[in-house]
């Protein structure tokens, strides 16, 4: 049962855990740092920032051939992080977890490999119109290379799908359903779980987009039972240009290789090459070792944490600030599902995200304003964007209301 | 009409009075977009968008009495209020004299830290967007005396 492993203490002592992250002891523009850009990319605990340094101080190697000391060393914490993302994601085997830059490169590598392989003429993908443009774009060159057609699942009013609309668009030619288990706009947490059984009934493949879902919840891809499963380290406290790609052994192995080089191959002649097995045959070249080691870490103060005590955390303040924002004349709320993760994005009414997302800078708050790369959902809502706040572990009560009170100072004087 | 170099020292002067208070010198420059003559709807249009800002920013420009005047909006109150102060600068000005100008009001007034570098990007391609309408009159004035 990976629940129970995550459960962590029974309380959080939020004061004590953001002393562990040096930047959240600074001032910005003389206020202290309020930082609610935590969907973009979340701050780093001093472990994570250790692990970079212990690596390049003791033990920088490069892995998996080097038959001397500092090699074995370097392969041995590499290869420790892949094992610890099958138990983060409770994957089966240790050998269907593949290291990448980040989601998008993630969702890529299946588009360039599966995609080529077994998506075609008269076939069809299918996405939401919620998604990142990273499981967008993709798809959308695919398809024009091979004649198959996307479908885009609407989002309702409120931001949820309507699983009625999802059965109808899926048929024996679906050859692969990419979804996010969370928007990154909207917060939304999408049933993934029935649409993947919907989906299989058909015969298609699954991709999950868990780029923000991983950091705010129990992702389990056995229960999930999703083909593929995409996500960033850097948005679960761990370093930039890491990215997982869980992949089930069999399509994996059916999968032809990404790129060629060194890691990739099992033998080469200049005749022929014959490739390395799972999850090598994906990894060519030296990876980025540093920051998936230090990934470990990252993983290790979620499990300490609890991700059930996160999820709980973040939920009460998303809670907090939906109600203290609500409760604004002149603030509309962007994505009002039933079911969120801690992102809450918003408009000032008459107000331009960009300018309020400076007045809140202004103020410290840290918060991102645009399209989020979701252009065809903010299209969708005839917005230019909105300004979204998301939470991470870290943030306070306090901040949540600091964000309240600011916001509600700006629409005030907009309205004046 | 007061020299682009007067007018300048006067815009020094009002943001010094806000004494690098970030979200007053941010409400003041939203005031200053508000206050700005609006741009008649059909100047409003693609060909009027500068390129290279991230906001929407129009700018309209006439000839009148070998004087430049220029027109200006945006989809966004800051940018609004930063084109508001170049129009203030260099509207009702000569070619020569708008071509010559040395903009140091807004490294002075500190506007770089304040809007930080994509804004700043902007406001260097809205000023050049103005200087190339400048000497764009100015080469039609010269080839009518010439022609």
């Amino acid at each position: 049962m990976p629940a129970t492993l995550h459960t962590g203490p029974a309380t959080l002592d939020v004061t004590a855990l953001r002393s562990r992250f040096p930047v959240l002891q600074r001032e910005v523009n003389g206020y202290p740092l309020t930082y609610l850009d935590n969907a973009a990319t979340t701050q780093k605990p001093q472990q994570v920032i250790d692990a970079l340094s212990h690596y390049y101080s003791h033990y920088n190697a490069n892995i998996h051939r080097g038959v001397h000391t500092l090699a074995q060393e370097a392969t041995e914490a590499f290869e420790a992080t892949r094992q610890a993302v099958q138990e983060l994601i409770n994957a089966p085997e240790k050998e269907e977890i593949i290291f990448t830059k980040g989601t998008s490169e993630s969702i890529n590598l299946v588009a360039a490999t599966f995609g080529r392989t077994f998506v075609g003429k008269g076939q069809n993908i299918i996405i939401s119109g919620m998604e990142h443009h990273s499981n967008i774009v993709p798809w959308q060159m695919l398809c024009e290379e091979t004649g198959a057609e996307l479908r885009v699942l609407p989002v309702q009013d409120n931001g949820e799908l309507d699983l009625a609309d999802y059965e109808r668009l899926l048929d024996e030619n679906t050859a692969l359903v990419a979804i996010c288990m969370a928007s990154n706009t909207l917060g939304t947490v999408n049933p993934v779980k029935e649409m993947t059984a919907t989906a299989h009934k058909q015969g298609a493949r699954v991709l999950l987009d868990a780029a923000q879902a991983l950091p705010h919840s129990l992702v389990d891809v056995q229960e999930l039972d999703c083909d593929f499963l995409a996500a960033s380290a850097h948005k679960m406290y761990g370093p930039t240009g890491v990215g997982i790609l869980y992949g089930k052994r069999e399509v994996l192995e059916a999968m032809p290789p990404y790129q060629g080089g060194g890691e990739m191959i099992s033998e080469v002649t200049f005749a022929k090459t014959t490739y390395n097995d799972i999850p090598f045959k994906f990894e060519a070249g030296t990876p980025n070792i540093a920051d998936v080691i230090a990934f470990r870490e990252a993983i290790a103060f979620v499990k300490e944490l609890g991700l059930e005590n996160i999820a709980r955390h973040e939920a009460a303040l998303l809670k907090q600030a939906t109600e203290g924002l609500q409760a604004n004349e002149g603030v509309t709320l962007v994505g009002t599902a039933a079911h969120k993760v801690g992102v809450l994005s918003f408009n000032i009414d008459g107000l331009h995200p960009f300018d309020t997302g400076m007045m809140l800078d202004a103020l410290g708050i840290a918060v991102r304003t645009g399209h989020h790369c979701t252009m065809p959902l903010v299209a969708r809502y005839g917005i230019e964007g909105t300004v979204r706040a998301s939470f991470a572990v870290y943030n306070t009560s306090e901040e949540v209301d600091r964000l309240i009170q600011a916001v509600s100072r700006i629409a005030q004087r907009k309205r004046k | 009409m007061s020299s682009i170099k007067d007018i300048q020292n006067d815009i020094v002067e009002e943001f010094a009075l806000l004494a690098d208070d970030r979200e007053a010198t941010l409400f003041y420059l939203m005031e200053l977009g508000d206050k700005m003559a609006p741009l008649p709807e059909e100047y409003k249009k693609d060909e009027n968008l500068i390129k290279g800002c991230q906001s929407k920013v129009w700018l309209h420009a006439e000839m009148r009495d070998g004087k430049v005047y220029y027109q200006a909006d945006s989809n966004t109150d800051i940018t609004r209020g930063l084109i508001s102060l170049l129009v203030r600068v260099l509207s009702g000005h000569t070619p020569d004299e708008i071509l010559d100008a040395d903009l140091d009001f807004i490294q002075r007034i500190g506007m770089h830290q304040l809007i930080g570098s994509q804004r700043s990007n902007g406001l260097n391609a809205m000023i050049k967007q103005m200087k190339l309408y400048a000497l764009g009159f100015k080469t039609k004035e010269a080839s009518k005396e010439n022609g």
